[in-house]
């Protein structure tokens, strides 16, 4: 089973990455992005048959780990 | 699948694409005595690729002078190594990542530096320092921002993971190197004199061992990439480009340190260029046995990988070693606590072939001694250079300001600043660099000793293009004068011959007179060159780099309390020019920054005044009679004495005199020369004691005040040079994403 | 005064920081492997400079959960010093023994040079050698060191005299052009409430001798010489 884990900054968090990215792609003739925000996205490959329960391990992995949760928020996709 | 690799058709084809010529596939073929597997014709391919045999220079670099009383090992091994007392030795190479730079410049750039760190510590060395030399495109060139920020950041995103201070090194943009920058990265580390390890395996029956990152499709065929000559289409070889993990390194250094203290180890050597190929080649060829490895123990990161990809794989971050039988469980132990892979993955025979398995399958079984010893090797044909005419001063327009020339010179892309690249290093890590990067040489103490090693890179292309065997000589002679400038002892160098097509003949003479150049200096200087790399083919569509034979120097101070560095100390020091001049312009920078002229001869270097001439500076140094010193180089005597109030913040007041015109007595840039700035106890007898020994010496002027002052010349203030010389790339660099 | 500094793999900065701590209180410290999971009786745990784990993920995320860092911890809330330079610092706000997260630099470079500090803060065993307002010239190498806390952390630490130094210009003003990375407040280094816990970017270890270009970073080492022992 698959779980996938997007991690992005909070709002209200200065996100120097997405601001470098927004600023490339206006100086690179992109018109209309108001905002970008850089995150990360991990994949895990989970042993894990029962949804709910990677669900539930997933969740726990992100609150000890994957995610600081000082800054940063999560969702997370099983499949 | 099993070995299905080996009922591979050998087309003409595919020897073609592994850059095999008809000849050099005859001789594969006398070798082999059969046709070879798929295998076994990659294995040819990288082994006698430019890059992995030398074969258009090996010839050449034969003459080059490798020793010394000092060196304890020259060329041949993966670096060269020199004794620097007390049981103590220096290792450190230079190695270029031109292409892969080029190509991908943050990976390209850090696994250049991964590369050359794992050549150091192979042999039982701590890396203490790192230095690079870097030559991109004109900065006006689309592609050069968007270069220079990744190689510098990939520089730094290895070097200051792994925890090795970047002490230095050297920049230039010129419009040769738009399709084809230069990246050549140099360590220095230090090991006891008897604790060193070389690559020969030795021992019928010992363990082959794998540690490290594992095995990927990475930068297959790398080498072979590295010996072809750029095309409009090679950016699509992207894929093979590696990617570096430094973290890894860290780990690998510390575990082979570790292990290295036991007495457990045979034989190592990195797996760099051509991976597990010519490692294991090259342990096996210099110890004259036989290697059997059964490919299914190589640890691997991707399903399915055939053999021909693990022998050629560039995957980053392993090494190759030999244990003494026994050790195995010892060895394994150290790498599991950093946890790195280990594995055996064969051992040492007397059959004196490389043999290989997988599934069981015999899929290679070469003769180590025929695919070393016969590799090819070309007297590849060669025409001189032809002597560029030169300048006489009175020939060249004389600044309309002088103030002006020189505000124009040192905020120009030649000699601004290069503090936005190194503030990207951590060049203190370590805590024991005593003298950062800006200076003329970088000196890291000798951890835990009053002794410092200096560190220079240099070369000046623009000499080696107008006259090969003078650019040759100064770039020894540089880097011999910048540690000399330290108060240090210049010992040894290594070097990164960077040209472009040997293929053509002006493109290999430029290689054979630089190396003629070098040659002469390196014996002139007693400075002998104990390693290096060539980098050939440096060319987009038939146009070469600028000869670019960077020089790595090293240099010892047994008392890092007498070190001088480029900044004077106080106001009201004499500046004492020590050498003479005849205010030589061509091939200048002067030249091509004023007046946008690039032609003229190279300056003569004249290699027994620079050995009597630097002697006594060192002499003078040692003595404590000299409170700062700089050597003259790029830009003449006006743009060393600038450098140095812009190292201290004073000004300076001097007088150039009349013998010359003006643009060449300030901007001229005669070889063998050096400013001292000295107390005015010392001033009057540092003069005398030079002209008894018949070398030119005058003073100058003085420190002082916040202006730079020529008299009748010129009078600017400091913080305007500052200003211009500080700006110029962080304002070119802001435009890093406009572009 | 017994310390210990912690080695993660990839610390880099331990070596440093071992030599600092002998070099100024006489005593060198244990090296600790991060694998260990008791610290030896010692007064100051020092988390060093490096990048622990090729700060993947986030720097000092995993160094922050492994075997020894639930010893420091408790070691911490027992009251007992811990000193986080750089990555330590990293990795005592990834433990929540600091508040707030250390987040790429506002130029997304990699920064290497000397740095004017202002002691804010020289009531604790960290600080107690300087004066107050004391302007210092520390060396910060980091590429992610920008600062970042709610506002009600960041007013909970000024009312608390938590802020240990600040980045300043010559004048001691907290300016946003002294600001190398954009941290909140010019903020370089904090403490935690009880003051027994000191993180900072700047990394004083390096500046302890003047051949190193000055002597700067001795009094961190000095206070807590002096107040240890």
């Amino acid at each position: 089973m698959k779980a996938r884990v997007h991690v992005t900054l909070k709002n209200g968090v200065l996100d120097p990455q997405g601001k470098a990215i927004e600023h490339a792609l206006t100086a690179l003739g992109f018109e209309g992005v108001n905002d970008v925000r850089q995150g990360k996205f991990i994949e895990l490959d989970l042993a894990e048959t029962d949804k709910d329960a990677a669900r539930a391990a997933v969740e726990k992995m992100c609150k000890s780990l994957l995610a600081n949760t000082v800054i940063e928020n999560y969702s997370i996709d099983i499949d | 699948m099993t070995a299905f690799e080996n009922n591979i058709d050998i087309t003409e084809d595919l020897i073609a694409e592994h850059g095999l010529s008809a000849d050099e596939y005859q001789r594969v073929l006398d070798i082999m005595g059969r046709t070879p597997t798929l295998t076994e014709l990659g294995i040819f391919s990288v082994m006698w690729s430019e890059h992995c045999s030398y074969k258009s220079s090996r010839l050449h670099l034969k003459k080059l002078p490798t020793e010394a009383p000092w060196v304890i090992c020259g060329p041949g091994e993966n670096a060269g190594i020199i004794d620097i007392g007390d049981g103590q030795a220096a290792i450190f190479k230079m190695e270029s990542h031109n292409h892969p730079s080029y190509i991908e410049p943050y990976q390209g750039a850090a696994t250049g530096v991964g590369g050359i760190l794992r050549d150091v510590f192979t042999m039982g060395a701590r890396p203490v320092a790192n230095m690079n030399a870097l030559r991109f495109g004109e900065p006006e060139h689309p592609k050069t921002r968007h270069l220079l920020s990744g190689v510098v950041e990939g520089i730094g995103g290895y070097g200051n993971c792994v925890g090795v201070p970047t002490v230095g090194g050297e920049t230039n943009f010129h419009p040769s190197y738009n399709g084809n920058i230069l990246v050549n990265a140099m360590t220095v580390g230090l090991a006891d004199a008897d604790n060193i390890f070389y690559c020969a395996a030795a021992g019928v029956g010992n363990p082959v061992v794998y540690v490290g990152s594992k095995t990927g499709r990475d930068g297959i065929h790398g080498a072979t990439m590295a010996s072809a000559e750029f095309t409009e289409d090679s950016e699509e070889k992207r894929p093979t480009v590696q990617v570096g993990d430094p973290f890894t390194e860290k780990l690998l250094i510390e575990a082979c340190l570790e292990l290295m203290q036991k007495d457990a180890i045979v034989a190592i050597q990195d797996m760099g260029a051509a991976g597990l190929t010519s490692s294991s080649v090259e342990m096996a060829s210099k110890g004259d046995v036989g290697f059997e490895l059964n490919l299914n123990n190589v640890p691997q990161r991707e399903e399915h990988m055939t053999p021909y990809e693990m022998m050629l794989s560039e995957s980053q971050e392993r090494m190759l070693m030999v244990l003494k039988p026994g050790h195995e469980g010892e060895a394994e132990a150290i790498f599991r606590k950093w946890d790195l892979d280990f594995a055996v993955i064969g051992e040492i025979t007397d059959t004196g072939n490389l043999t290989l398995t997988f599934d069981g399958d015999v899929v290679a079984d070469i003769p180590v001694a025929p695919l070393t010893d016969l590799a090819p090797e070309y007297d590849r044909p060669w025409v001189p250079s032809e002597p560029k005419a030169d300048i006489k001063a009175e020939d060249v327009a004389a600044p309309a300001d002088l103030g002006d020339a020189l505000l124009k010179m040192m905020g120009s892309p030649h000699l601004a600043s290069r503090k936005w690249i190194w503030e990207q290093y951590d060049h203190m890590v370590m805590g024991d660099t005593i003298q950062r990067p800006g200076g003329d040489a970088a000196m890291v103490r000798v951890h835990g000793t009053e002794k410092g090693l200096a560190i220079s890179t240099d070369c000046t292309p623009r000499y080696c293009y107008a006259d090969p065997v003078q650019g040759g000589r100064q770039a020894v002679a540089e880097t011999w004068r910048n540690i000399t400038a330290t108060g240090a002892t210049p010992l040894a160098i290594t070097n990164c011959l960077n040209f472009g097509n040997p293929e053509r003949p002006e493109i290999m003479g430029q290689f054979v007179e630089c190396l003629k150049g070098m040659g002469e200096a390196c014996i002139a200087l007693d400075y002998p060159v104990v390693s290096g790399n060539v980098s050939l083919y440096n060319e987009t569509n038939g146009t070469g780099i600028h000869p670019t034979p960077a020089i790595g120097g090293v240099g010892l101070i047994a008392d890092t309390s007498k070190m001088t560095t480029i900044a004077p100390k106080a106001e009201g020091e004499v500046l004492v020019l020590i050498g003479g001049g005849q205010g030589h312009l061509g091939a200048s920078l002067y030249l091509d920054i004023i007046e946008s002229r690039e032609d003229g001869g190279a300056p003569e270097v004249d290699l027994d005044k620079e050995r009597h001439y630097g002697d006594f500076v060192r002499e003078q140094i040692l003595g404590s009679k000299v409170s700062a010193c700089h050597d003259i180089s790029d830009g003449g005597l006006l743009v060393a004495l600038t450098e140095m109030s812009l190292a201290s913040s004073i000004g300076f007041d001097i007088d150039l005199g009349d013998n010359l015109p003006i643009h060449a007595a300030a901007f001229g840039e005669d070889q063998a020369r050096y400013i001292l700035s000295v107390t005015a106890a010392h001033a009057e007898q540092i003069v005398k004691d030079a002209q008894d020994e018949n070398i030119p010496a005058s003073i100058l002027g003085k420190t002082q005040g916040t202006d730079l002052i020529v008299k009748g010349q010129m009078n600017i203030p400091l913080q305007q040079v500052l200003d211009l010389h500080r700006n110029w790339m962080p304002e070119y660099m802001r435009a890093e994403h406009s572009a | 005064m017994k310390s210990a500094v912690i080695v993660f793999p990839a610390s880099n900065c331990d070596r440093d920081m071992a030599v600092a701590l002998e070099k100024i209180t006489g005593q060198a410290p244990q090296m600790v492997w991060h694998q260990e999971s008791e610290l030896p009786d010692v007064d100051l745990v020092a988390l060093p400079g490096g990048f622990s784990y090729g700060d993947y993920l986030r720097c000092g995320a995993m160094a922050a959960r492994s075997h020894i860092m639930k010893a420091i911890v408790d070691h911490g809330n027992q009251g007992k010093y811990v000193f986080g330079v750089c990555n330590g610092f990293q990795v005592l706000t990834e433990t929540g023994l600091l508040p707030g997260a250390l987040m790429r630099n506002r130029n997304l470079k990699f920064i290497c040079k000397d740095v004017t500090l202002k002691v804010e803060n020289n009531d604790s065993v960290f600080t107690r050698q300087y004066q107050h307002g004391q302007l210092i010239n520390i060396p910060i190498a980091h590429h992610d060191g920008n600062y970042f806390a709610d506002a009600d952390t960041l007013k909970r630490l000024e009312d608390n005299n938590q802020i240990a130094v600040r980045y300043v210009d010559h004048n001691g003003e907290a300016t946003k052009a002294a600001n190398p990375n954009g941290s909140q407040h010019n903020i370089a280094g904090i403490l935690n409430k009880k003051g027994n816990v000191l993180g900072m970017m700047p990394h004083p270890e390096r500046l302890i001798e003047d051949a190193l270009g000055g002597t700067d970073g001795r009094g961190f080492f000095e206070s807590l010489m002096h107040s240890l022992n």
